[in-house]
């Protein structure tokens, strides 16, 4: 066990836990931050996506180890109250079925547009490909992706 | 306008206590909708009076309903609301949703399978909130003074237009909550709806995009544990002996033992499937912690024997056979192969089939076969469970809450009515939840160590310990006359361990010489429903046979359908005919007017499909094109029958993601097994279709008609699967027998 300074979400955590621990069982265990979502725990899934210093990560296979001072922003803390791009876009279509991978889709989607303001189908195929949605809302997150980009570009 | 009785449902009606905040185990903010939306004006209200157990109302105006069935994604939560709040005549936005808990004396059927929430709960939910309205009806002609039948309501308002009097439902809440229930009540004429067949959101998706707890998985309470199982490696063996010196002595690990999921007196139901039954437990404070205690536990395992079962399968007493032995994927195919070679059990048969196929012009022979499936849901199997000597608290996610309270009940020695069930919201069901064992493990590990703890799958866990689709394989013939008339039909097919025959659905009653005949193998491998059982493969194969036939007999495969409807519709062959011959053509025509049929463009490879299936009919059409010599979907048009549709947005949603399901798992999904071992036990090696891989565009087309609404979770999910065979020979000129289309070396994308 060891002492972890961590910044969650603009806020500075200190927890006591095992340094090999994957930062997704941090939020979810240690800090009850459970919008990030467990899927696979090998990084194939995308459930787990966080931005570390505004970049997506999987956070399943992350040690919190690894973060030192960089900043997490968790789905909790990606806007103060629904209003980010991707999360008014995700409303307005109504893109979930079960909503379990969603959380991930958001981060993934919302750090694409950082990045790339005016992705074209295939810059989201490229960068979403990792993100699985079981229930099959793909056609859907596109289309949020695209009116997000709007919203953020307006 | 419906006069109905309200004796169907009544116990529903019975005002309860429990349901009016106090004792709710997970608490309002758990279970609620995240109402208030910005679009709404009312607080909380102060005081809340129960109306009936679906519906309470506050004092001013604002309104709960409950939503008494799981919710799996299938998106009842907002419409099953819907209904109610529709014939009590509420201002949606008004109205708080709150998941119901299990409770069987107030709510009939709280399952979500065969794709009949809707359509089973129609009638108690129209009722519901019918006989809400009346009740506040009731109260304000009681006040007003003015008969109860010149009272008119509309939008959360009560008025009289001849005293001018008028009130919010609100208003009138405490006097209606003390009206006595009526014996019947007045339905809304379906022209008169405003809720019902328009768009509304789901009431759970401002907590999605933030990240609220919702799900089983998220579920967290003081002082709770965590526990994970260990199971055997293969089907076919199980638990010897454990050394767990190691596990027990690693960090936050409070303790490591030996469960039995089922006493051995107690006689399973279907829902009580699973193969591994002795388990390991490892609980500690943590998940991590405790995943990683598992890694360090040194079990021993043996062959397991052979075993027969007397189980319960939904009524029928039946000996159910697993095998000892490691079985083997190739092993299975073979068997399946053989078994097609020879007469099966004859189910059905029309005219003289033997005949038939003897005088017949032109006889077309295929086989089509399907691997076992894992269901994959993306949040793995969980419960929590808090277990004392005198009752059990339960929460987490199941589809069927209520045969599984039977099953821990009698696992745990204790009444029924001492164990409670919270549903939360399921990240995913397609049949895998209907199978609880979780549920009775966690309330297992709970009794034991005499603490609330919440037991977690790993993807790995719940890969290899599933319930999958079962593995099936048929054999089609058709006979064709010289005019190319097709004049018999045959099907024998079967499956590890069930057959996926419907002996009575289309073709049969369109054919004048049919035969459908049957087999089954036994396996100890675990199988169950998966999204439209049986259905999920018949279909594809069905459908790519009929697209054949069509072919060779010269003629264009939708024209050649309706041909054989138009038959069925007017001189049925035989009278058991599981369809309506009328709205299958329904859906052809539809799909084919909406996609243009036979104004193809050049470059598009097209298919098409069409099935009954869970009450409803779907027909579909799908382009394809070539890109660097893999196939890409560009488009599918897809048209449904499913009577009245309550909330159209989410409908075309949930039709939407039967497409992407079908196509996913038709061309990249399968489950292999190898000495007893699934060889796929994450994302890494089971291939699930993603984002590059969905089609560019959907269109879903709703055949407009007053018929009583049928199923949607299921129906557009089997036919997708012909459609992409179908444009797949378009396609590349091939004809594509075996799923999964592209075979298990196409790429994996991490």
């Amino acid at each position: 066990m060891a002492l972890i300074n961590l910044n969650v979400n603009g806020k500075s955590q200190q927890i006591d836990v095992d340094p090999t621990t994957p930062v997704l069982w941090v939020l979810r265990d240690h800090l009850q931050l459970v919008g990030t979502k467990y899927g696979c725990g090998i990084a194939q899934c995308g459930a787990c996506t966080i931005h570390i210093n505004g970049v997506a990560t999987r956070s399943c296979t992350l040690p919190v180890s690894a973060v030192g001072n960089q900043e997490i922003t968790t789905i909790e803390g990606l806007s103060e109250s629904a209003d980010h791009p991707v999360q008014k876009a995700w409303l307005e279509h109504d893109v979930y079925q079960c909503g379990y991978c969603q959380a991930g889709q958001i981060m993934q989607a919302s750090a694409l547009l950082n990045n790339n303001p005016n992705p074209s189908d295939e810059d989201i195929d490229a960068v979403m490909d990792g993100n699985i949605c079981r229930c099959g809302t793909y056609t859907r997150i596109k289309k949020a992706i695209k009116t997000a980009a709007n919203l953020k570009n307006a | 306008m419906t006069i109905v009785k309200t004796t169907f449902g009544r116990r529903s009606f019975i005002r309860s206590t429990t349901l009016a905040g106090g004792g709710m185990m997970l608490g309002f903010s758990w279970l609620a909708s995240c109402k208030p939306t910005p679009e709404q004006v009312l607080n909380m209200p102060k005081e809340w009076f129960n109306i009936n157990a679906y519906l309470k109302i506050g004092e001013n105006g604002l309104i709960t309903i409950m939503s008494p069935n799981p919710e799996i994604g299938q998106n009842v939560k907002t419409s099953m609301p819907m209904i109610v709040a529709e014939e009590l005549d509420a201002d949606w936005k008004n109205v708080i949703v709150e998941q119901a808990p299990l409770n069987t004396d107030l709510f009939t059927r709280q399952l979500a399978g065969g794709s009949q929430s809707i359509r089973q709960g129609w009638e108690s939910l129209r009722m519901a909130g019918a006989s809400a309205r009346q009740m506040l009806k009731e109260a304000a002609a009681q006040q007003w003074q003015v008969p109860v039948e010149e009272i008119t309501t509309d939008n959360g308002m009560l008025s009289h237009q001849g005293s001018g009097n008028s009130a919010g439902f609100g208003e009138m809440a405490s006097a209606a909550s003390k009206i006595p229930v009526p014996e019947e009540v007045t339905l809304k004429s379906l022209k008169d709806f405003k809720i019902i067949r328009t768009s509304r959101k789901n009431v759970d998706g401002p907590k999605i995009v933030t990240g609220q707890p919702l799900y089983g998985l998220d579920y967290h309470r003081e002082g709770m544990l965590i526990a994970m199982i260990a199971h055997p490696p293969a089907f076919g063996m199980k638990l010897k002996t454990v050394d767990d010196s190691v596990a027990k002595s690693m960090p936050g690990i409070k303790d490591v033992f030996t469960i039995k999921t089922f006493n051995d007196d107690y006689k399973r139901s279907a829902f009580d499937n699973s193969a591994f039954t002795d388990l390991v437990v490892v609980v500690g404070n943590t998940t991590w912690e405790a995943m990683n205690a598992k890694k360090a536990l040194k079990i021993e395992w043996e062959m397991a024997p052979d075993i027969h079962l007397d189980m319960d399968l939904f009524g029928r007493q039946m000996s159910v056979h697993f095998p000892a032995g490691l079985e083997n994927t190739d092993t299975h195919k073979a068997q399946m192969a053989e078994l097609n070679k020879k007469p099966g059990k004859t189910v059905r048969k029309d005219g003289d089939p033997i005949k038939a196929f003897k005088n017949a012009s032109k006889i077309i022979e295929r086989s089509y076969s399907c691997p076992f499936l894992a269901h994959n849901c993306m949040e793995p199997m969980n419960f929590f469970a808090d277990v004392t000597e005198d009752k059990a608290e339960l929460a987490g996610p199941v589809q069927t809450p209520e045969f599984m309270e039977k099953s821990a009940a009698e696992r745990l020695g204790l009444p029924l009515e001492k164990v409670d069930i919270q549903m939360t919201r399921m990240g995913g069901g397609f049949g895998r939840r209907l199978y609880g064992h979780f549920l009775t493990e966690a309330a297992v590990i709970s009794q034991k160590i005499k603490a609330p703890v919440k037991l977690v799958y790993t993807r790995e866990d719940d890969m290899t310990h599933g319930t999958y689709r079962p593995a099936y394989n048929a054999l089609y013939r058709a006979a064709l006359d010289e005019n190319n008339n097709l004049v018999a039909f045959h099907v024998r097919t079967g499956g590890i361990p069930e057959s996926p025959l419907s002996a009575n659905r289309f073709p049969a009653g369109a054919v004048d010489h049919y035969l459908a005949e049957d087999w089954t193998i036994d396996s100890n491998i675990t199988t169950g429903a998966f999204r439209a059982p049986r259905s999920n493969f018949i279909a594809g194969a069905e459908q790519s046979f009929l697209d054949e036939v069509a072919e060779e007999a010269g003629k264009d495969p939708i024209e050649f359908r309706l041909e054989l409807l138009a038959r069925a519709k007017s001189n049925p062959v035989g009278e058991r005919n599981d369809y309506e011959a009328e709205r299958y053509a329904g859906v052809l025509e539809l799909v084919k007017e909406k996609s243009n049929w036979g104004k193809e463009q050049a470059n598009l490879s097209r298919g098409v499909s069409a099935y009954f299936c869970h009450n409803s009919y779907v027909a579909q059409v799908l382009d394809m094109v070539m890109v660097n010599g893999a196939p890409v979907v560009e488009k599918v048009y897809c048209a449904i029958d499913c009577g009245i549709v309550v909330n159209p947005d989410a409908a075309t949603n949930l039709a939407e993601g039967g497409v992407v399901d079908g196509i996913g798992h038709a061309m990249y999904s399968e489950l292999t097994i190898k000495d007893g071992v699934p060889e796929q036990n994450n994302f890494d090696k089971y291939k699930l279709i993603r984002h590059s891989e969905a089609p560019k565009s959907i269109e879903v087309h709703f055949v407009k008609n007053d018929v009583d609404p049928t199923g949607l979770g299921e129906p557009p999910f089997p036919p997708i699967m012909g459609a992409v065979a179908n444009a797949l020979y378009k396609a590349t000129g091939k004809r594509f027998y075996d799923q999964p289309f592209m075979g298990s070396s196409s790429k994996v994308l991490g």
